[in-house]
């Protein structure tokens, strides 16, 4: 039995090899570099204390995109609880005693955002000039930007029978913007809560108010650095986790998850040690097991 | 603006100021600035009055009743002072043969506007309404030939109205399923709001031109929006307090009467900002669900009690909260869903086991 013997101790060397390589090609990865806003960004500032909840937002935001209503169970208001591939924003009331604040849930538009990072498909897109995040009709429904998404965004057609894409706030790239417009809800809103305009033009206002107003705001906009900073800025007189905007860290997670997997992947090496081993050990005993027929 | 400016015109029954009331009602009705306020005077005032011929057909004179008994009789005496009425049946003073001569001379004569009052019937050639010997459909035809633009006042001219509810013995029509060639405005209502109809012949007379209108050939000026959007109920809608019966406390306090079989919402009208009788009346005001008179296929063609759905649905004035919580899975559910797995793989396991081992000689043959 000694030449079995000799024959494992290759294989085994073989693997071993092969593990060492692929661990010290995964040891070699680094988190990427962090991407910065561009100039030219477009961006939005939410002021809760500004917001007086007339929801005509939400309706401004149906009527440009063409959204058909959630229905309450009565069918006479279009009554969402929550985003769904109907409604691309909704306003939320916070209430605590006799203290009570307005926040506007859409999409953030995140500097580096992960919902484009993971798409398989490139449907997920983030506009290289304007850093808008939209969907186009490549979205083959996946959802895997909703697992991704670190705010809980994007919203996948359950309601349809035939399910085709995600839908989420796509700051009107296929209706207003194309007309040189701003997005329906700024475009709307009565007492400028929601106001469109450059990523940084807005985080200067925003900071500008913060000092104009102490004691009026929460010292800080959120957003500014939130997952490697988002393009929609919020600014808030109540604890931002209250009115239901997560603590997040300041990396993007794209920037580590990208690390690891164009490191392993990089010139596309680990997967054709994988593979070759594995077809050298198929050949092998391919081999061995026509010997034994023949000695047979 | 001078004060002697309409002095030289005005309508007999008329002074200075409810003359320039009228006009300025009738400007906001078509949406137009203060500023053609003086504009649309000038138009009142200009002496070359157009001819206006005023048919009826299968109607009951409501709507040359309200614009005549409108308790402000200015804007009557304004459109009948506006222009030169050459033929209408209920308010010449001709009869007869006479009558029937002036009709004939008016169209004869032609370039006048055509206003119709009452639905058309079509069916057995129309012999369900005739005048003089003619029918409706012939009078009718001939009349629109020679018309530079046709007014239909009244939902009945406009739409076929009440005649034309089912099982619609008559066959009767509108003026606008009739005649395809004319431009045909139509103002419909039941009756509808005197201003309205001023409003049309004025912007005509203003700009000589007819005012721009939606499919139904309404103009947008006053059929633009519907009642809903405006509605002075229209906050108990969306705090969703709405009155169930007639009578009921919902109802004694206001509130939507949408539950009642309330038009409003696919209606489209201006009853809710301009109202009626110069007093700030309208159904809605005084607790009764709009029926729905200027929209076709709604009055008389759905029972009033009928809810409708609401055309553009909007968000209540209740809140979402800021977390939603996750709905649980009934027990029940997950029992019955754990069962039907449990069968399955059960089910897959003996039919499994039942199976001929078929594999056991290839074993043999390979020696392993």
């Amino acid at each position: 039995m000694k030449p079995v013997d000799n024959e494992r101790r290759k294989f085994l060397k073989k693997v071993g090899i092969t593990t060492a390589t692929a661990v010290g090609l995964s040891a070699g990865a680094k988190a990427r570099e962090k991407k910065e806003p561009k100039e030219t960004y477009y961006g939005m500032l939410y002021d809760s204390t500004r917001c007086v909840g007339c929801k005509t937002c939400m309706v401004a935001c149906k009527e440009a995109n063409n959204l058909p209503p959630d229905y309450d169970e009565e069918r006479l208001h279009d009554a969402p609880i929550d985003l769904s591939a109907n409604t691309r924003t909704v306003i939320k009331l916070y209430k605590e005693g006799d203290k009570h604040a307005y926040i506007k849930v859409q999409c953030m538009h995140c500097i580096d955002p992960s919902c484009v990072s993971v798409c398989p498909v490139g449907a997920m897109k983030k506009d290289p000039e304007t850093g808008v995040v939209y969907v186009d009709d490549s979205c083959l429904g996946c959802r895997y930007c909703q697992m991704a998404c670190p705010f809980n965004i994007p919203r996948f057609e359950w309601n349809s029978p035939i399910p085709k894409k995600i839908s989420k706030c796509d700051m009107c790239w296929f209706t207003n913007l194309k007309e040189g417009k701003q997005p329906a809800c700024c475009e709307v809103c009565p007492n400028e809560a929601i106001i469109f305009g450059k990523r940084e033009e807005l985080l200067e206002e925003a900071k500008r108010r913060i000092k104009e107003n102490p004691g009026r705001y929460v010292p800080r906009v959120y957003g500014e650095s939130e997952v490697g900073g988002t393009g929609v800025l919020y600014l808030a007189g109540v604890e931002f986790e209250k009115l239901g905007l997560p603590k997040l860290p300041m990396t993007a997670p794209p920037q580590v998850s990208e690390g690891v997997q164009h490191t392993v992947y990089k010139g596309f090496i680990a997967p054709i040690v994988l593979f070759s081993t594995v077809l050298a050990l198929n050949v092998r005993n391919r081999k061995k097991r026509e010997k034994e027929e023949k000695n047979e | 603006m001078r004060r002697d400016i309409h002095a030289e015109r005005l309508p007999r029954t008329m002074n200075r100021r409810s003359f320039l009331r009228a006009c300025a009602i009738a400007t906001a009705i078509m949406g137009l600035p203060a500023e053609m306020i003086p504009e649309v005077a000038r138009a009142v005032e200009n002496p070359k009055k157009p001819k206006v011929v005023w048919l009826h057909f299968q109607e009951c004179t409501g709507c040359s009743e309200s614009l005549l008994r409108a308790s402000h009789p200015d804007v009557a005496t304004l459109i009948l002072d506006l222009i030169s009425l050459d033929y209408h049946e209920t308010l010449m003073a001709a009869a007869g043969k006479q009558a029937e001569e002036n009709l004939k001379k008016a169209i004869e004569e032609g370039n006048y506007v055509l206003v119709v009052e009452g639905a058309i019937p079509t069916k057995d050639n129309g012999i369900y309404c005739k005048i003089g010997g003619r029918t409706a459909l012939e009078i009718l035809k001939e009349a629109a030939e020679k018309a530079t633009a046709i007014i239909s006042i009244g939902t009945c001219a406009s739409f076929g109205g009440v005649q034309s509810a089912d099982p619609n013995p008559t066959g009767a029509k509108g003026v606008m399923d009739i005649i395809k060639d004319k431009p045909v405005i139509n103002v419909p209502g039941c009756p509808p709001n005197p201003h309205n109809f001023l409003a049309t012949v004025l912007y005509i007379l203003t700009f000589n031109k007819i005012p721009p209108t939606d499919k139904y050939g309404r103009p947008l000026f006053a059929y633009g929006r519907t009642i809903h959007e405006h509605c002075p109920r229209r906050p108990h809608f969306d705090a969703g307090r709405f009155a169930e019966k007639y009578g009921d406390e919902g109802h004694k306090q206001g509130w939507c009467l949408f539950k009642l079989g309330c038009k409003g919402p696919v209606t489209y009208a201006n009853c809710s900002v301009i109202r009626f009788n110069d007093v700030g009346a309208w159904p809605v005001g005084i607790g009764h669900p709009c029926v729905g008179c200027t929209e076709k296929g709604v009055a008389f063609f759905m029972p009033i009690k009928k809810k409708v759905d609401v055309h553009k649905v909007t968000p209540p004035d209740t809140y979402a909260p800021i977390s939603v919580k996750q709905g649980k899975a009934p027990v029940t559910g997950i029992a019955l869903a754990s069962a039907t797995l449990g069968a399955i793989v059960g089910g897959a396991l003996v039919a499994s086991a039942k199976l001929p081992d078929k594999e056991e000689g290839d074993d043999h043959e390979t020696g392993r």
